[in-house]
């Protein structure tokens, strides 16, 4: 990873010179998505206004009506591609950007729209629309590292708004963004979180899934679903086999690998294993379905 | 002498939770033709649900909006219940209502603050507004963040809340878990009273149209308290409709129109119609909180309002409100036994109608008996508006002809801005092409 602000320390051209002297300009980018990413900064409401004091927001669709054109020091990218307008779409806003830093699940592994991979996108169109013909779309949903170079990759559907804080303030002050790689098993640890798969026997992909929700769903008696997607190499197999122990049917196993980190590679090639097993039926029960067994 | 055309072109109408172009064509003085085009990419929820167990439909649908999650994952709710025939009450639903206006506080406090006051005060945005409106916009996001932190401590929290099952929920908050945040939604009501005051001295174009207005309504029983609609009710409307949920397929009928990704909702009957604030307001006002009556009143507002850009005050009323039932239902909450009541499949089609910011979101699933999804149809708030949109710019661009173009581009914005239109759950928004000919 290139260090953010790498060029700006040294004292140099003219240029350097007369960025240092301007506040950075942040951008922000929407494609195939539900916003509730860019609500994450949104929602720092606190920590907004103290922040467009020392940024520009140069470019925000969703909070100003006046544009500006780049260059960007920052960009932040939500969504996934889908179209081959978006395709072009994300070289231009790479062009125009120093640091691309991807925001959630979407712009990071395809999102939740990734569920067409696997599917005949034909059927799709047909289920939804009268007249497919009108509608441009891509049989894929991919993720933003799929089509251009990515610096930063940021996790969670949603992202967790002290994690993007984090990131930007890393870029802004030209240090590494200190996101860590650990499962959201150890948030529960830290939280205190009696673990819901020993103490009730719900099905739960902690075990496998990045850390940065500080474990919401265990702390409210429920399974992870695996919003954050993989953790770095996660030990899937061992993971499914307990699921198997739980009793949850195989097809459900991998149905709950394929939800809004489907084409995360961890996750694809988990439920790709527990296909080829030959799983079938939609079955009973997921981490949303599991019923606490302890009472 | 050649015909005189002008085109302007706006590159996206920022502030609309979306994508989309707007295309206006006059002739001879007359608005000839108006389009809205939206151009975010078709998203499939519908054929993503298919094959799934009918317990994921409240988790996958929150995703459709990340402004109005709550209000995808109850209307999915209720159609599974229907379909088991299950029915969640008491204080399950009282925990449901409760969460909803977290979200309903939320989600107005957005859009009246960050979204659209900046039009009428003439900022391009809430940062260059904040340089001269500091103390408003610091009022706006305290409210905004008092509903914020319902949803987080209902839902776990406020984007994709997690605590949300059919049946009700995963684990529900001792009473002693509500009284602060009591504390907090009673200056968040002097805040939302104060919106409204200050919502109601903007200037209004004299802009008034003869909606048909489609809403809920919850029952009125002898002895019962009105209900202001949130998390259900019968569907009715200005032009005589009164409907259960399983009859909105035979009054409504979804059309594809070759210009936009986003399917226009119809009356069959008569067209267009109009969903969201000024409906469920001028279909609702007995059932208003008297401080939210009362605050309307002082407002200038009627008990019905037609012209759409009011829509500002009736939502900051709505947020009084908002803060008034959550106050009421944390005020008489004990907590229930179970945290959700058993909800067994059954081969069975069930609808859900409840009553997100934006207006109605209608669910309707079919399930077999194992509980897993054979079809599913999702019709969003703004895709039932966009035809009504269409046709208040229509009225806005033929009153407002005089306006250079620059104005009158601004004014076809704040337009479709007074509808909040979350393009993103209609599919997603605004290049603005005037040709004047
Ligand atoms: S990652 Fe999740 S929250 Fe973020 S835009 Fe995608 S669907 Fe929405
Ligand atoms: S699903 Fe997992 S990663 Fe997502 S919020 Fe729940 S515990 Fe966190």
């Amino acid at each position: 990873m290139t260090m953010p602000g790498a060029g700006r320390r040294a004292p140099g051209t003219a240029r350097e010179n007369a960025r240092a002297a301007r506040r950075p300009a942040l951008a922000v980018w929407k494609f195939a998505s539900c916003d509730g990413c860019q609500l994450s900064l949104l929602s720092c409401e606190d920590e907004l206004l103290a922040l467009t004091g020392r940024v520009d927001i140069a470019y925000f669709l969703e909070a100003s009506r006046a544009a500006v054109g780049g260059p960007y020091d920052v960009s932040l990218v939500e969504g996934s591609i889908t179209t081959a307008h978006d395709a072009e779409r994300i070289k231009r806003v790479r062009r125009a950007s120093r640091f691309l830093v991807t925001i959630g699940a979407c712009a990071t592994a395809g999102g939740i729209q990734a569920l067409r991979n696997f599917k005949n996108v034909k059927d799709f169109l047909q289920a939804v629309y009268a007249k497919p013909e009108y509608i441009d779309t891509l049989a894929a949903s991919t993720p933003i590292s799929a089509h251009v170079k990515v610096d930063f990759e940021l996790q969670g559907c949603p992202i967790n708004k002290a994690q993007l804080l984090e990131v930007l303030s890393a870029y802004l002050a030209g240090r590494p963004p200190g996101i860590r790689n650990h499962s959201v098993c150890v948030e529960c640890k830290r939280r205190g979180t009696v673990c819901v798969m020993v103490a009730q026997g719900t099905p739960c992909l902690g075990p496998v899934t990045h850390a940065g929700c500080e474990a919401i769903c265990p702390a409210y008696r429920r399974g992870c679903y695996g919003c954050y997607g993989p953790m770095e190499s996660p030990n899937t197999a061992s993971l499914s086999g307990r699921w198997r122990y739980l009793g949850v049917p195989e097809a459900a196993i991998a149905r709950a690998y394929r939800t809004v980190n489907t084409n995360a590679e961890a996750f694809r090639k988990a439920a790709e294993a527990l296909e080829a097993r030959g799983a079938g039926g939609a079955g009973e029960a997921g981490p949303g379905g599991g019923e606490s067994r302890a009472g | 002498m050649p015909v005189e055309r002008r085109t302007i072109k706006v590159d996206a109408l920022a502030r609309v939770e979306g994508e989309g172009a707007l295309y206006v064509r006059t002739s001879r003085g007359r608005v000839a033709d108006v389009r809205l085009r939206i151009y975010e990419p078709p998203r499939f929820f519908e054929a993503f649900l298919r094959g799934r167990a009918f317990t994921e439909a409240p988790d996958i649908t929150a995703r459709i909006c990340g402004i109005c999650p709550v209000a995808y994952q109850m209307s999915a709710c209720l159609a599974m219940e229907d379909a088991c025939g299950t029915s969640v009450d008491g204080q399950l639903r009282a925990l449901r209502r409760l969460l909803y206006c977290g979200e309903w506080i939320q989600s107005h406090a957005l859009h009246v603050y960050m979204l659209h006051a900046p039009d009428f005060l003439g900022y391009p945005s809430i940062v260059e507004m904040a340089r001269d409106h500091l103390a408003a916009v610091q009022r706006g996001l305290a409210l905004k963040q008092t509903g914020n932190e319902l949803m987080r401590l209902l839902g776990g929290r406020e984007v994709h809340p997690i605590n949300v099952r059919v049946g009700g929920f995963y684990r529900v908050p001792r009473p002693r878990e509500l009284a602060g945040i009591a504390e907090r939604l009673k200056r968040a009501r002097d805040a939302a009273l104060e919106t409204v005051r200050w919502a109601a001295g903007f200037e209004f174009p004299e802009f008034e149209q003869p909606y048909e207005f489609v809403a809920l309504r919850a029952a009125r029983g002898p002895g019962q308290p009105a209900e202001y609609p949130i998390d259900g009710g019968r569907i009715v409307s200005s032009g005589g409709l009164d409907l259960g949920a399983a009859e909105y397929g035979d009054h409504f009928v979804e059309e594809q129109v070759p210009h936009s990704n986003a399917l226009h909702s119809r009356l069959r009957a008569r067209g267009a119609y109009l969903v969201g604030p000024l409906a469920r307001y001028s279909l609702n006002f007995d059932a208003l909180s008297p401080p939210a009556k009362e605050a309307a009143r002082e407002a200038g507002l009627g008990p019905v309002c037609r012209n759409p850009f009011r829509s500002i005050v009736v939502r900051s009323v709505e947020i009084v409100y908002a803060c008034d039932e959550a106050l009421r239902l944390i005020g008489q909450y004990e907590a229930p036994e179970r945290p959700f009541v058993e909800v067994v499949p059954r081969a069975a089609t069930g609808h859900g109608c409840t009553e997100a910011p934006r207006g109605i979101p209608y669910h309707r699933y079919t399930i077999d008996a194992a509980g897993a999804i054979s079809d599913a149809r999702i019709v969003p708030p703004t895709s039932q508006n966009q035809a009504q949109i269409e046709d208040d710019l229509r009225g806005v661009v033929q009153r407002s002809l005089t306006l250079p173009d620059d104005r009158l581009t601004l004014r076809c914005e704040q337009a479709v801005r007074n509808y909040d239109p979350c393009i993103s759950c209609a599919t997603h928004f605004l290049t603005l092409h005037i040709d004047r000919g």
